[in-house]
C-alpha cells in the first residue's frame, strides 16, 4: 500500500514538474494582462437607461477590442475588463461603489451619472489615485483645485444657450417655462437653463414648477403651466422614464409649444411612452449622426445591437469614455498606475477620432473656457428633434 | 377649478384599487405588505408583453396579470407567510419577509424585463374637451374600469360566502376559526386577492403611465400613505383614503406651484398631524 502511494505520489510530481517546464518553455502570448476599468452609476429606477448605456457601451467596447488580441498600451498588451457597480442614483452608494474601485486597484472609473452622486465621490476618488469620468455638470468637480473628475459629455450649460438660440431664431421662441424634478440634479439644470434663457432675452413664464421623480402621473403637474401657453416647455435634467409621461400629459392637454430638455433621451422609450405624441421633440443626442459617423461607430452601433438586442442613442456619447482612456493610456503608458502622469498627459494629447468620418478630426480634452483646465472629453454636441421612432439631427455643434 | 376636481377623481379612482389590496391583506393576516408595488409591476409588465408586445386583445392581457399575480400571492402565501406565521411569534418576522421578497421581486423583475421604462399603445385614442375638462378618452376608461373594479370587490367582500368568511377572518380570527371557518385557506384566498388586485391595477395603468422596474418602492409607500389616510385594514378606509390623496395632489399642485414642490411637503405635515390626533386614521377598525 505504501508502495503504492509512493509511486502514485511520484507520478504526480513528475506530472506538476513537466507542466510548470511545459509551461515555463510555452510562448509569451499565452495570456494578456487584464486592465480594469471600473463603472459607477446608476443602471436600475427611472434613470436606468443612463448608466446602461454607459455599461453597454464600455462591455461592447471591450468585447470588440479582446477579440482582436487586446489593446496594446506600451510593451504591454492588455484584454479590458470592464468591472460595474450600481448607485441606484444613491450618492451614499455611489461612495461605496468608488471604494469598491479603490480596493480591486482600479486607477479608471467612468461615472457617476447625477450630480450629487460624482460629488460624493470625490474625495474617495482623490484619496485613492482614481480618475472617473461623470456625466454630471457641477462646475466645481471640473475646476481647481479639483482635478481628477473629466467631464464625459456636453453640459447642460454648455448646450442650452445653443438650443434655445437656435429655437429663438428658427422657431419664434419668446416664451418659456421649466419644469423639473424636485432633485439637485435637474434643479440645477433648470437654474443653468433659466440664466441662460434669460440671458437671451426669452421671456421665462415659470421657473419654480418642480415634481417628485416617482411622479406617475404629470397631469396635474403639468395642468397650470400649459395653462400659461409658453412657446417652449423644457423639462431640465428630465429622467429618460419620465420624458415620454411628460410629454404625453402636455399633448394630451392641449399644449401646441416646443418641447426640449438638455439631458439625452432613448427613442425606443419615447415611442413607447408617447408614441407620435412626442414627434418634435428636442433633446440632446449621441455624439453621432449618420451623417457624421465613421464606419468604426457604424461598427460599434452593429455590434452592440447584436449583443444587446436594441441600441440607445446615447451610446454615441458614451462610447468615447473608454476610448478616450485607453487612448490616453497609450500615448502614456506610466499612466497605467500613475493618475499624474494622465493628468499630465491630458494637456497635449491628442489622438485620431475614430467615429467620426472627417479623418482630421481627433480626441483631446478641452473644458478651458468652461472649467479654465482641460477637464472634458471633446465630444461633438448633437442637438436632435424625435420623429416617428428615431432621432433626426438638428444640428451640431462643438464646445471650446 | 374643473380640471383640477376631475384630475383628483381620476388620480382617485387608481390609488383607491391600489390601496385595496394592500388593505386586504393586512385586514386578513395583519401582514403589511412591502412587496406590493412590486406586484403592480409585474402586473404592469405582463400586460406589457402580451398587449404591448404580443399585441394580443387588452382584456386578455388584464386577465393574464390579474391571474399571473393571483398566482404568485397564492404561493407566497402557502410556501412563505403561512410558515413564517406558525412559527414565529413576532410580528416583525412577517415585516422582514414581506421587505425580503420586495427586494427579491424587484431584482426578479430588473432580470427578466431590463431597466427600461416601457409603455403600450393606448387602449382608446381622442380625447375629451367639455368646457374646461380636458381628459384624454383612455383616463376616462381606466378611471371607469377602477371605479367598476372597486364596486365589484366590495359587493363580493359584502353579498358571497368567501366574502364574508373573509370579513370574518379580519374581524376576529381565533373567533372565526371556532365557527369552522377554513382560515388558512381564505387565508391564501385573501392574499392572492390582494396580489391580483396589484396585478390588475399595474395592468390597467400600463396604458397610461407605463411601467418601469424601478417605480415599486414608491408604488408601496404611496399605498401605504393612503392607508395610514383611511385607516388600515378598513375596506372603505382605503378608498377614501386615496380619493382624499389624489385629490390632496391635485388641488395642491395648482394652488402651491407657484412656490415650488411643497405639496408633498404640505401633505406629509398635515398627515403627521392628523395621525396625531386620529392614530386610526379616519375608519381605523377592522371589518364588521
Amino acid at each position: 500500500m505504501k508502495r503504492h502511494m509512493f509511486s502514485s505520489r511520484a507520478a504526480l510530481l513528475g506530472l506538476v514538474s513537466a507542466l510548470s517546464l511545459a509551461g515555463a518553455l510555452m510562448p509569451a502570448e499565452a495570456a494578456n494582462k487584464v486592465l480594469k476599468i471600473g463603472f459607477v452609476g446608476v443602471t436600475s429606477g427611472p434613470a436606468a437607461a443612463w448608466g446602461t448605456s454607459n455599461v453597454r457601451s464600455m462591455q461592447t467596447l471591450a468585447a470588440w477590442w479582446n477579440g482582436q488580441g487586446g489593446v496594446k498600451i506600451g510593451d504591454q498588451t492588455y484584454d479590458i475588463d470592464v468591472v460595474t457597480f450600481d448607485d441606484q442614483k444613491d450618492p451614499k452608494r455611489a461612495i461605496a461603489g468608488m471604494e469598491k474601485m479603490a480596493q480591486e486597484g482600479i486607477h479608471y472609473v467612468v461615472g457617476p451619472n447625477v450630480d450629487d452622486g460624482a460629488a460624493a465621490v470625490r474625495p474617495v476618488a482623490e484619496k485613492a489615485g482614481i480618475i472617473y469620468f461623470p456625466y454630471a455638470f457641477p462646475k466645481a468637480l471640473y475646476t481647481k483645485p479639483a482635478s481628477n473628475a473629466v467631464l464625459g459629455m456636453v453640459a447642460n450649460y454648455q448646450s442650452a444657450p445653443s438650443i434655445y438660440k437656435y429655437l429663438k431664431e428658427n422657431k419664434g421662441v419668446k416664451t418659456v417655462a421649466f419644469v423639473c424634478a424636485n432633485e439637485s440634479d435637474p434643479i440645477s439644470q433648470r437654474d443653468g437653463g433659466v440664466v441662460a434663457a434669460k440671458a437671451l432675452g426669452l421671456n421665462v413664464v415659470a421657473d419654480k414648477d418642480t415634481y417628485e421623480n416617482d411622479t406617475r402621473d404629470f397631469t396635474p403637474v403639468l395642468t397650470p403651466i400649459v395653462k400659461l401657453k409658453p412657446d417652449l416647455l423644457v423639462l431640465s435634467g428630465v429622467a429618460p422614464a419620465n420624458a415620454p409621461l411628460l410629454i404625453r400629459s402636455a399633448r394630451e392637454l392641449g399644449f401646441e409649444g416646443i418641447i426640449s430638455t438638455e439631458t439625452a433621451q432613448d427613442a425606443k422609450v419615447l415611442e413607447e411612452g408617447a408614441g407620435e405624441l412626442a414627434n418634435g421633440f428636442i433633446s440632446v443626442g449621441g455624439a453621432s449622426t449618420p451623417e457624421i459617423r465613421s464606419k468604426t461607430m457604424e461598427e460599434f452601433i452593429d455590434r452592440y445591437t447584436k449583443k444587446f438586442g436594441e441600441y440607445n442613442d446615447e451610446s454615441n456619447t458614451k462610447v468615447y469614455a473608454l476610448q478616450y482612456i485607453v487612448d490616453t493610456l497609450k500615448a502614456d503608458p506610466k499612466a497605467i498606475d500613475s493618475v499624474e502622469e494622465f493628468k499630465k498627459a491630458m494637456d497635449t494629447f491628442s489622438a485620431p477620432n475614430p467615429y467620426l468620418k472627417d479623418s482630421s478630426a481627433t480626441l483631446h480634452y478641452v473644458g478651458t473656457t468652461s472649467f479654465g483646465q482641460k477637464r472634458q472629453l471633446a465630444v461633438p454636441l448633437v442637438v436632435n428633434q424625435y420623429k416617428d421612432g428615431k432621432f433626426e439631427t438638428l444640428f451640431v455643434a462643438n464646445v471650446d | 377649478m374643473e380640471q383640477v376636481v376631475a384630475n383628483g377623481l381620476y388620480l382617485g379612482a387608481q390609488y383607491a384599487l391600489i390601496a385595496l389590496g394592500l388593505t386586504l391583506i393586512f385586514a386578513l393576516m395583519n401582514v403589511l405588505n412591502f412587496a406590493h408595488g412590486q406586484m403592480y409591476v409585474l402586473g404592469g409588465f405582463v400586460t406589457y408583453e402580451i398587449y404591448g408586445q404580443l399585441r394580443w386583445p387588452f382584456v386578455v392581457a388584464l386577465f393574464a396579470s390579474a391571474i399571473t399575480l393571483a398566482v404568485l400571492g397564492g404561493l407566497i402565501e402557502r410556501l412563505l407567510f403561512r410558515t413564517v406565521i406558525r412559527r414565529s411569534v413576532r410580528e416583525e418576522s412577517t415585516m422582514l419577509l414581506a421587505a425580503g421578497i420586495a427586494y427579491f421581486l424587484d431584482a426578479v423583475i430588473l432580470l427578466l424585463f431590463g431597466e427600461k421604462q416601457r409603455g403600450v399603445p393606448k387602449i382608446v385614442p381622442g380625447v375629451l374637451r367639455a368646457g374646461d375638462i380636458i381628459m384624454p378618452y383612455d383616463r376616462i376608461v381606466v378611471g371607469g374600469l377602477a371605479v367598476l373594479f372597486i364596486v365589484g370587490f366590495i359587493l363580493m367582500m359584502q353579498y358571497t360566502r368567501p366574502g364574508r368568511a373573509m370579513r370574518a377572518l379580519a374581524q376576529d380570527r381565533i373567533a372565526a376559526q371556532l365557527m369552522g371557518v377554513p382560515v388558512e385557506f381564505y387565508s391564501l384566498l385573501g392574499f392572492a386577492l390582494g396580489a391580483m388586485l396589484a396585478g390588475l391595477v399595474g395592468g390597467l395603468l400600463v396604458t397610461i403611465t407605463g411601467v418601469n422596474s424601478g417605480i415599486g418602492g414608491p408604488i408601496s409607500l404611496k399605498a401605504f400613505l393612503m392607508v395610514m389616510i383611511g385607516g388600515a385594514g378598513v375596506v372603505g378606509g382605503a378608498i377614501a383614503g386615496g380619493f382624499i390623496l389624489g385629490m390632496l395632489e391635485s388641488v395642491g399642485l395648482t394652488v402651491l406651484h407657484a412656490y415650488g414642490d411643497i405639496t408633498y411637503l404640505v401633505i406629509f405635515a398635515a398627515l403627521l398631524i392628523f395621525l396625531a390626533i386620529r392614530p386610526n386614521g379616519l375608519m381605523g377598525k377592522p371589518w364588521g
